[in-house]
Order: C-alpha cells, then structure tokens, then sequence
C-alpha cells in the first residue's frame, strides 16, 4: 500500500502543479493516472501545439510546460503510478480513502484531488447493439500483443494511422488472412502507411474494402461473422476470428462517474467559495474535471483552484497547526 | 445589429432557433451553440478531437472544405453525411450570414437487421 497526504488523480498539468503547492505545505503527493506517461492531454494529444495563456509565457508548447511542471515539482519528489486508472475510492475506518487501480495497486491519504480533466480517454465503439457480447471474444479495441492473432483471419476496421499500420504488420507473414474495412476512399493516415497498404492491397496481401461499414456481427460464444455494408445498399458477409474496431480514442469521465460524488454536465460539482471540496469531505476536485458557478475549463484557472485546495487538505491534516502563507522568494522552495 | 449575422440552427427535435452570431468576438460555430445553450457539448474544446459538434450543413452557399485535422476526426466518428462539419472548426465570419445547419444526432446504438 502506498501512503502518501494527497493523492492526485490525474496527471495532467493541474495535477502537477498541486504537487508544488502542496510541496510548499510540506505534504507529499502521489499521482495516478491512466496514460504512461505525465502530462494528461497536453502530452498525450497535443504536446507541439502552443498555449497562450499561462501568465508570463506569451508562447509555450503543452508538450514544454508539462516538462517545465516536471521540473518544478521536482523536489518534492511526487509518487507516480500511470498507465493504470484509479477506479475506486473507499473510506477507511481513521477517516482516510483507499483509492485503487485497475491493476489492484492501493494508495491511501487523508485527502484525495481529482485532477481528472475530461476523464480517461476510451476507444471510440462503434454503435452496434451487440458489440459487447463479443468484446474479449473476438473483438479488441486495441491491439497489446500482436502474437494473439498469428495464423487468424482478421478484420480491421478505420482510415488512420493505427488500422494501418496494424493491417500492414499483421498481413506480413503474422495473420493469415487481413481485410481493412474504410469507411471512404481516402486515408488520412501517413502517406507512405497508405501507400504501403495500397501495395499490399494490389498484391492480394490485404483485402482491402472501401466505403464500406461494419453493421452487424453474429457468432454463437464468440464472433463468426459480420455483416459490411458496402457503398450504399450492398452488402458483404465476411466470416473471421477477429475484428479491431480501431477508430482512436474519445474522452469519458469513466469510473469517476461512480464514486459518489455530486455530477453536473459530466464534471464534479465543487464548492467555490471556500476550498472546491466536492459532496465528499475530503475529496476534492480541480481543474477541468470540476464545476461551479463561473467556471472555466483554463489550466490557469485549475493552477489556481489548487494552490487554494492544499490549504484545506493541509487543515484536514493538521486541524491544530498554524499555517501562514510564505511567499517563495522570501523562503525559497525546500523540498523533501 | 452591427457585426453580427443570422444563423439558423435546427436542433434535435427538428426546432430551428435564429441566432445573432457575433463576427467580432472570434467565436466558431460549436461556441455559437453553447452560448446559446444549445445541446452541443463542446468536450475536447474545439481541437476536432471528439466530434460532439458534428452539424449538417443546409446551405448552400457557405463553402465545405473540410480542414485536414476535422476530416481525420470525421473519418472515426458516427452519423457522418456528405455535409458534415465540425462546428468547431467554422469561424464565424461575413460569409456566413443566412447559414443553417443542423444538429447532428447524438451517437446512438443502432439495432442490427438479424436477417443476414
């Protein structure tokens, strides 16, 4: 069990900082996230584009001020547990949470942030009624080990990068059969992925279908077939071990939705006029991932929001402590 | 009113609502809605990365050239037509006065014909 003062759910850029404000109190922080690596959407969905507005940068790529919050938490020395999502929140009897991960890893404070953004990224499911009766049971929405589908016929469904790539590694010498299912004739992907996969095609390594969708799928226990309907009123029945939906991610608030705490619009409703504790004492919620009256989704404004925070854990903590606010140029940072 | 056009926007029980969509403020069609509190979510911000602005586009004199990041994001996405657009990714300008676009359902499960 890992014990730390705060744990932060969410490692994305008002996750970090929380790890600085509350350095500064002297509590320890350990973060969790979903994603391998720091850095929540700015790292992961947009580290080359530039941010505008963080005070006293008039120009700063995501993928740099994520680096840059690294380094200034750095003596702190925040925990980190990623590519795991936390999925549970439990009270123990001393009045502190157990919060725990998909992997089973617990951690457990006195105070829990949720920093979780717009929640955890999930593959994009295409809507057919049965899909769920048959994922882990020939449909994936992700390909781990692509060893699971030596000798098998596959089917690949979407126009980018990854249903590329994949078709074009699976149909070399790994599955014995690739169809690539595309919903129009063009590919947005690489162009030499879809030149690559063009060729493949020609050469009768990839049966590669146009404008064509998946609209049904049937398979007593486990997939057998699908149904693809092709241009606008044929259509095809391809019999299969595996079908990889891969039409990337799409944010959703996920486990979060189920902890207990108050939910408006798909974000957690904090109270702003003191601390943004949520329903749950205790349990806090800034940056993105919250709402109240007023809010905007800034990374300025989550800055904020948790520098105001770690003052109530830090209360929560030490009920009798005094606590007086010190500026870092006069004390300079000391870390752990 | 100065600086402003008309955009008629058809919600998803087929009610179209007028708005007077500000030139001067540099807002996009997906931020038109929400100030109006239309059911248009908005998730990811307006960077064409989730699709919850999907309109239809009505007229035609507005031009629908898609831009490369909101053509690879409707290549995954539900729903999508001919003239399909990402809300976000249309600044609202001149040219758009008398648009009209239309809500682009939520995503929703389809039941799959068994006749096959």
């Amino acid at each position: 069990m890992i014990q730390t003062d705060i744990i932060i759910i969410g490692a994305g850029p008002v996750g970090l900082f929380t790890v600085f404000e509350a350095g500064l109190l002297k509590l320890r922080c350990h973060l969790i996230d979903a994603l391998p690596q720091p850095g929540g959407q700015c790292a992961e969905i947009y580290p080359k584009k530039p941010i505008y507005d963080i005070p006293g940068f008039p120009e700063i790529l995501a993928g740099e001020l994520i680096t840059n919050l690294m380094k200034q938490i750095e003596p702190f020395k925040p925990g980190f547990t990623l590519a795991d999502p936390a999925v549970s929140i439990d009270e123990t009897e001393d009045n502190q949470f157990i919060v725990t991960t998909k992997s089973g890893l617990q951690h457990k404070a006195p105070n829990v942030a949720i920093a979780g953004g717009l929640g955890v990224f999930v593959p994009r499911k295409p809507p057919i009624d049965n899909i769920a009766v048959y994922e882990g049971k020939g449909i994936e929405y992700m390909i781990k080990d692509p060893e699971v589908y030596r000798g098998k016929n596959v089917v690949i469904s979407g126009g980018g990068d990854s249903a590329l790539d994949w078709s074009i590694f699976l149909a070399d010498g790994v599955a014995d059969k690739v169809t690539l299912i595309h919903r129009s004739q063009s590919f947005r992907a690489h162009p030499d992925s879809v030149q690559k996969a063009l060729d493949m095609a020609a050469l009768g390594k990839i049966n590669l279908i146009l404008d064509g969708e998946v609209v049904g799928l049937k398979g007593e226990g486990k997939l057998e077939k699908i149904r693809v309907k092709v241009g606008q009123d044929e259509y095809q029945v391809i019999e299969l071990d595996n079908w990889l939906p891969l039409f990337g991610l799409t944010p959703k608030l996920g486990p979060i939705a189920n902890w207990g705490l108050e939910i408006v619009d798909n974000a957690i409703k904090v109270n702003n006029a003191t601390d943004y504790s949520t329903n749950r004492p205790g349990i806090y919620a800034v940056g993105d991932v919250n709402t109240y009256p007023g809010k905007l989704k800034l990374i300025l404004c989550g800055f904020h929001e948790a520098t105001i925070m770690v003052q109530s854990a830090f209360k929560r903590i030490y009920p009798d402590k005094k606590n007086v606010l010190k500026y870092t140029t006069v004390n300079g940072v000391h870390g752990f | 009113m100065e600086n402003t056009v008309k955009i008629t926007v058809i919600d998803r029980n087929g009610v179209a609502h007028q708005l007077d969509a500000p030139t001067d403020m540099n807002m996009n069609l997906m931020e038109l809605c929400r100030s109006y509190e239309l059911p248009v979510e908005g998730t990811c911000g307006g960077m064409a990365l989730c699709a919850s602005c999907q309109v239809y586009v009505l007229s035609t004199h507005v031009p629908l050239q898609r831009k490369d990041a909101e053509q690879a994001m409707l290549d995954e996405a539900w729903n999508v037509k001919e003239n399909s657009r990402l809300g976000c990714q249309i600044p609202i300008t001149e040219t758009l006065d008398g648009l009209v676009i239309q809500l682009a359902p939520e995503v929703t499960v389809s039941q799959s014909d068994d006749d096959w």
